[in-house]
This record gives structure tokens, sequence and C-alpha cells, in this order.
């Protein structure tokens, strides 16, 4: 079986999300612990809307990820095992999708009286 | 005729696609059952397969080849572990040596394919569980760019860097 590589798409928004210092600063923090976007937000020198911009960002780019506890949101890093695993099943998908498409024609052929 | 649903757990490592298709159950159960439909679909355009020996009774095997463009081979093999005709169909798949044996040093994925009525058609369900993430790199990672791996490897290393950068803490 061979699968298509991961998209550039996919390394562009992983490589723009980590060019940012802060971005990379909360990375590193939500892979050593979970924190809320308003713990985050206390130590930069910006608003909590624009960590939650940055928070955005990483998890567009499937490097944290975020869940609602309470009124907070909290941040939990993706270890590199899980992200890693998430792109070989997004090229695995890939694989199957043109399956179908395939397995669609061979059907629609049929339908046709044409070959199998 | 088409995917309606994909559902991936990279913690258990296992995908589920749903696709539907308005056709009776017996003639997608074909798509796998008749081995010239079979190679028509299961290898890319760039990878066409030829089935050579195909048994969808349990215990029996599936064995074919793929062929790319510059004439380089791969083979594969399936195991059939339950087989109920045309609704389920429970496989391992892995990969073969040249001359069709199945390969001790790669591992196996276990594929599952479930074919239900629906009005007008069938849903049919597939899922695949990969034993662990080693076993996914090396059964998936085969076409992955060295170029990409090694950006992939960057990544750790621009996380490791230094925070001094970032002033105000």
């Amino acid at each position: 079986m061979v699968v298509d590589q991961v998209t550039d798409a996919e390394v562009d928004r992983l490589f723009r999300a980590l060019a940012d210092a802060t971005r990379r600063d909360i990375v590193r923090r939500v892979l050593v612990a979970e924190h809320s976007v308003s713990e985050l937000a206390r130590d930069y020198p910006m608003s909590v809307t624009a960590v939650q911009k940055h928070v955005a960002v990483l998890e567009e780019a499937g490097l944290v990820t975020k869940r609602r506890h309470g009124r907070e949101q909290r941040v939990a890093g993706r270890p590199a095992a899980l992200r890693r695993a998430q792109q070989l099943l997004d090229a695995y998908e890939q694989l199957w999708r043109h399956r179908i498409d395939r397995m669609t024609d061979v059907l629609a052929e049929n339908d046709r009286g044409g070959t199998a | 005729m088409s995917v309606t649903s994909v559902r991936k757990d990279p913690e258990q490592l296992t995908m589920t696609v749903t696709a539907e298709y308005d056709v009776p159950a017996d003639r997608v159960w074909q798509l796998w059952a008749d081995p010239r439909q079979l190679e028509r679909w299961w290898g890319p355009p760039t990878y066409p397969a030829t089935v050579d020996k195909h048994d969808l009774t349990v215990g029996g095997q599936v064995s074919y080849s793929m062929t790319g463009p510059e004439g380089d081979q791969a083979r594969g093999w399936w195991k059939v572990l339950e087989a109920e005709p045309p609704r389920r169909l429970l496989f391992e798949d892995g990969f073969a040596d040249e001359t069709g044996a199945p390969n001790p040093d790669m591992p196996t994925m276990v594929m599952r394919v479930e074919i239900s009525d629906r009005p007008g058609g069938v849903t049919m369900t597939m899922s695949t569980r990969f034993p662990s993430l080693e076993a996914m790199e090396q059964l998936l990672g085969m076409g992955m760019e060295e170029g990409l791996q090694q950006a992939m490897g960057q990544i750790d290393a621009l996380l490791a860097a230094d925070p001094a950068e970032l002033t105000p803490r």
C-alpha cells in the first residue's frame, strides 16, 4: 500500500503555527500540563482574546486540543505520537476516499452493462 | 454513491469509513467477491492490482500484486477471518514477499466490512484497526517523502528551542 504524503498545506499550517514565539511557548506549557486560556493569558502582555486566537491557530495545526470545563476553556498539548497517528490516519482516509471513488466507477460501469 | 462519514481515532488507531450506494447488497458484495472487480479499485491507477488467488471463505486467502510505473512490484495478502455474504467480511491484510508468502517482518492490519440495507440501497461500513503506531508507520509511511519526514522531525527541535526570545513572562 502506498499512501500519498501529508499535504503541503498541512505542513504549512504546522510551521506557520510554530513560527510565533508566544505560540511555541504555549505549546511547551500545555504539553507539560493542561492550562485554561485565562491562565495562559496571565503570562503574556496581551488580551485573553489575543491568546485565544493563538490557541485557535495551534488547534488548527493539530498541536493542541481544547475542551470546555465549566466556564473555562482548557488547552492541552497533543503529544507527537498522537499528532503522527492523526497524520497517518488522514493519509489513510485519502487512500480510502480514492478507493470508494473507484468502487463507484466500477458500479456505474456495471449498471451500463460494461465490464465485470 | 458517496462517503457519508469518516471517524478517525488516533488513540485507538482506528478508522471507520461509511459510504452509501444506491444498489443492492449483492451488487456491492461483488466489489469484494469478484477478483476482476476488486483489482479495479484496490490499487491506485499508478499501482494497478492483479489478484492471483481469491478465496473469500473463512480461512481462505487472497493474494495480489500491485505494479508501479517503473515496473516495481508490491505484493499483499488477505487472510479471511469471517465471511457472511453479502453482509460481512473480516480479514487480516498484510504484505507479502516476491513469492506471495506473507512477509513476517511487516505488520498487518485488520479490516472489517459491513453492508447493511437502507431505503434505496445499502450502507457499507469499513473499519481498519492498526496494531501500533510503529506498525502504522511501516504500513502507511512507506510513500512518505523523505523531506517531509525531516520537516516533521524539525518540529520537535523547534519546540525544544530556548524560549529566551520571548521576553515578557
